[in-house]
């Protein structure tokens, strides 16, 4: 018997399922500003976290965060990690680098590409700042940036980002 | 059993598109207004349960992104189930019994807009022999009615009454998707979606949320001078394998009747989550609720939130028996589209 | 987007690619499509499942002694469907339908199609149609038409 002509011990079993995805407010309003090349996080009411993406509410009060602020595409580096593995589907040559992203102002990092830099440089606590694509290439999506690539300004103490109860 | 009781029951209007809401942005109006009408918070809470599906957001783990919606810090103790909410309120039901918990928060949420409703359900049946030939839930309801017709356990006739009383009994239902009322001539004029059943046979497609708090006796007292209790609650499941099930009655509903002892009872209301038109007549038949006042809400086909359905079934049950001071409610819950699932619960005011 | 402060929307399709494991009597059922057989599983009381299932989900009885059944059998029920929606596997009016195949006890969701809906009643005769291409999946079975 040939492999071809192995019994299967398993069904193929495909799913396809078509989707038209609504954003809902909070997203909507911060990608929208994403589009016009600004970064706007949004603050919950009563603990005052600043959350960036947004989600709509605050998750330690449970509340809608309903207060806009305006934030730089400064931060440093909260972690990283380096893919040394292709990723189907994945146009960036390994290796490559993708941290978490605190920006400064925010409660939240966020996961982005680190670039320009060598792999052995990075660290934790690095100073870094978006590099934007070309304007007339912005649309409502974080790829708006390209990556983040490190800047001249001296490292964070990560310890302090920790989240201080008001 | 120690003694349970609702509380407290908020639901939001139901949309055809919620589009301009996320989830967590559905679920928080309702949690908040549970908590304001009873003036307490979630620190009031001990256990918190949510029932949603992640094939309706298309995202694995989708419902850990709900939890935003309300407060978890310091952590809270909660779970979820990926059912209708109304098995959230059954587990949290027994958290209380175990003494793990005296308060519970239930919620539910589901947008069906966003994707396709009809291949997502065929996903919750058998994945060897009936997924991949991809039913949808329509078809799937309309091989139940087309047995109950042929058997005569049901009439087109009753049908159509379910469909009119449905949309007549929508003006009590200020979250009610479909208000408008057809004839008996609108309903023959409509084609056939899966035939026997056409499109005002079938709920429509709704976004929404709704919430739930339950207590223990000690608590209930403290939040409310209203309980009503949990005088019973049965669940039970059909066999998964739909071919070798009898689709002309429902082995579980009969177990559950026997169980709560319900043929002792004499309902004052009842409600019903019944998904299709023919689901009424025949479970109000099972049941013995040829008398009771039934589905005074309108039920699910003037909106029907998936994993919301059953818990308002429950909650609309809560609000009747509340409102109308009345004595005995009886709620059903379901799940799926040959009612694979049955939840029977016994709601009754103080004795 | 004309107006900014409209709502965001972008379509998206989730695929999964799952492959499930067959176990012992599912195997047998699908190897058996293959060659254009039906079979089903027999409990000791004389029940036969077709599709064949691995227990009686009244007595729980493990079933493992195989029979074949088919490829002939009768409607049970039916859900007749003039428009096809896009996810359906036929593109033609078709029905979902009950079949009691003939030595079994138990039904088998499947599909009927080449005949008009007045054409269906419950207790037609109907006949398995075989896929092109076996890729043992209940697919195997195209779908039933009428008998002659």
């Amino acid at each position: 018997m040939s492999a071809e002509d192995t019994p299967k011990d398993y069904s193929e079993s495909p799913i396809n399922l078509e989707y038209f995805y609504t954003a809902g407010s909070a997203t909507t309003r911060f990608l929208n500003q994403v589009k016009e090349g600004n970064i706007v996080g949004q603050a919950c009411p009563k603990c005052k976290a600043v959350y960036v993406p947004p989600r709509g509410s605050c998750p330690r009060c449970g509340v809608a965060t309903d207060i806009e602020v305006p934030l730089t595409d400064k931060g440093c580096i909260e972690s990283f990690t380096v893919v040394h593995i292709p990723i189907p589907g994945n146009p960036i040559v390994p290796p490559y680098v993708c941290a978490m992203i605190r920006l400064d102002g925010a409660n939240i990092s966020f996961l982005h590409l680190i670039q320009e830099v060598d792999i052995e440089q990075i660290r934790i606590g690095m100073r870094i700042q978006a590099v934007w694509k070309p304007k007339e290439e912005w649309t409502h999506s974080l790829e708006n940036i390209k990556w983040f690539a490190p800047i001249d300004e001296p490292d964070i103490d990560v310890a302090t980002l920790r989240f201080q109860e008001l | 059993m120690k003694k349970v009781a609702i509380i407290g029951y908020a639901q939001h209007p139901i949309l055809k598109n919620a589009g301009a809401l996320n989830e967590v942005e559905l679920i928080m109006p309702v949690v908040h207004q549970l908590f304001d009408d009873l003036g307490i918070g979630q620190k009031d809470i001990d256990f918190t349960c949510s029932g949603s599906c992640d094939y309706l957001q298309g995202a694995a783990f989708a419902f850990v992104e709900g939890l935003s919606a309300i407060q978890t810090n310091p952590p809270i103790k909660e779970s979820h189930v990926e059912m209708d909410a109304a098995w959230a309120m059954y587990e949290s039901m027994l958290k209380i019994q175990m003494g793990d918990a005296q308060t519970a928060l239930i919620y539910g949420f589901g947008k069906s807009s966003p994707g396709d409703l009809n291949a997502i359900i065929s996903l919750q049946m058998d994945p060897y022999y009936i997924s991949p030939l991809w039913p949808d839930r329509v078809s799937l309801a309309a091989l139940q009615a087309r047995v109950l017709l042929d058997q005569n356990i049901i009439t087109k006739e009753q049908m159509l009454t379910t469909v009119v009383e449905a949309r007549a009994n929508s003006k009590n239902n200020r979250n009610a998707l479909i208000t408008d009322l057809i004839n008996e001539s609108d309903y023959f004029s409509h084609a056939m979606i899966s035939s026997p059943l056409n499109n005002l046979d079938c709920p429509p497609i709704s976004d929404g949320s709704s919430a739930m708090i339950i207590a223990s006796e000690e608590k209930a007292y403290e939040f409310t001078d209203q309980p009503i209790w949990i005088e019973g609650i049965d669940h039970r499941i059909e066999s998964s394998n739909l071919g070798a099930r009898d689709l002309s009655t429902s082995a579980t509903l009969q177990a559950s009747i026997n169980q709560l002892d319900l043929e002792n009872i004499k309902f004052d209301i009842a409600e019903l989550h019944t998904q299709f038109s023919h689901e009424v007549p025949f479970l109000k038949s099972l049941l013995n609720l040829q008398d009771v006042p039934t589905n005074l809400s309108g039920g699910p086909l003037i909106g029907n939130v998936m994993m919301c359905a059953g818990l308002d079934a429950i909650g609309k049950t809560y609000e009747s028996l509340k409102d109308n001071q009345l004595k005995h409610g009886l709620a059903h819950a379901t799940s799926g589209p040959c009612l694979q699932h049955n939840m029977l619960v016994h709601l009754e005011t103080q004795k | 987007m004309s107006d900014s402060k409209d709502l965001l929307r972008a379509p998206f399709e989730l695929a999964y690619n799952y492959k499930r494991s067959n176990g012992p009597i599912m195997s047998k059922f699908f190897e058996a499509l293959g060659e254009q057989k039906i079979l089903g599983t027999k409990s000791s009381t004389g029940k036969v499942f077709s599709p064949a299932a691995e227990f009686d989900p009244e007595t729980h009885e493990s079933l493992k002694e195989i029979v074949e059944v088919g490829p002939g059998g009768a409607v049970e029920s039916f859900s007749w469907i003039e428009t096809p929606q896009h996810h359906h596997l036929i593109k033609e009016p078709f029905a979902f339908a009950l079949i009691k195949l003939d030595g079994a006890d138990t039904c088998m969701l499947h599909m009927v199609a080449n005949c008009n809906e007045a054409d269906l009643s419950i207790g037609s005769r109907v006949t398995a149609n075989w896929s092109e291409v076996q890729e043992q999946r209940i697919t195997d079975i195209k779908f039933f038409t009428l008998e002659k």
